[in-house]
């Protein structure tokens, strides 16, 4: 297990993709494999960033596992939570057009990963957790 | 990191270089809107030859772009786009909105 804590600044985020990539490397994932979880735990943290900390400082946690060729990650921030959970994983919906967000955050992560776990608690902070079966083509193969 | 670009006629082609996440679209977003001061913009290009990594940050980027050059009947370009990056704009729409 790993865990990284790092600023919530967006010169992080592609720190935080380094990190997970290389600890899904001992998978031996495909292309597409580690594609999708640099795409799913960027989102997370810029979610943790924009939202949760509203570009202010804070920390961000990510933690990692690896189980049964299973990744599971969880990006932790003890910013202002999220309101309405239900509504913040629409697709398209955001709550910062003016800053270009694309409201696609939720959808790329549901898309990417296999499970997604969403825990918020209002000016505590929001909890991400996401599962995902890695290294499946040397079973079939 | 970097930015370059390019006029080519009335097009802007922006060159990205690293990853197209949040920290980069920021920085883009702010290149693009200096130069259509400067420049006669009426389209805008992205290279992203030396790109191989972009998320929702940078969907919001090129949809926010492609409002702006919309406004005055331009439109949005790209090349060298990799797999990885193909299937980022397939699945958020973006083609509707690229001229190819």
């Amino acid at each position: 297990m790993i865990r990284f804590e790092f600023d919530s600044r967006s010169e992080n985020e592609a720190m935080a993709r380094v990190v997970i990539a290389a600890y899904l490397l001992r998978e031996d994932p495909t292309i597409e494999e580690m594609a999708d979880v640099k795409t799913a735990v960027s989102e997370a943290v810029t979610n943790a960033i924009i939202h949760g900390y509203d570009d202010e400082n804070g920390k961000i946690v990510m933690e990692a596992e690896l189980k049964d060729h299973c990744l599971e990650v969880t990006i932790i921030d003890y910013g202002k939570g999220i309101e309405n959970i239900e509504k913040a994983m629409e697709p398209l919906y955001t709550t910062k057009p003016e800053k270009e967000r694309a409201g696609m955050g939720f959808a790329f992560m549901e898309a990417f990963m296999d499970e997604l776990y969403v825990e918020s608690e209002l000016f505590h902070g929001t909890k991400v957790r996401m599962r995902k079966k890695v290294s499946q083509w040397s079973k079939e193969n | 990191m970097a930015i370059g670009y390019e006029m080519e006629g009335k097009t802007l082609w922006i060159k990205l270089e690293g990853e197209l996440d949040h920290h980069l679209a920021q920085q883009v977003k702010r290149k693009c809107q200096m130069m259509m001061i400067s420049y006669p913009v009426e389209n805008i290009g992205f290279d992203f030859l030396k790109t191989d990594f972009m998320d929702s940050s940078g969907v919001g980027m090129i949809m926010g772009r492609y409002q702006e050059v919309h406004a005055v009947g331009g439109h949005i370009y790209i090349r060298n786009v990799n797999r990885n990056i193909d299937r980022i704009m397939t699945i958020s729409g973006l083609y509707k909105i690229i001229q190819q």
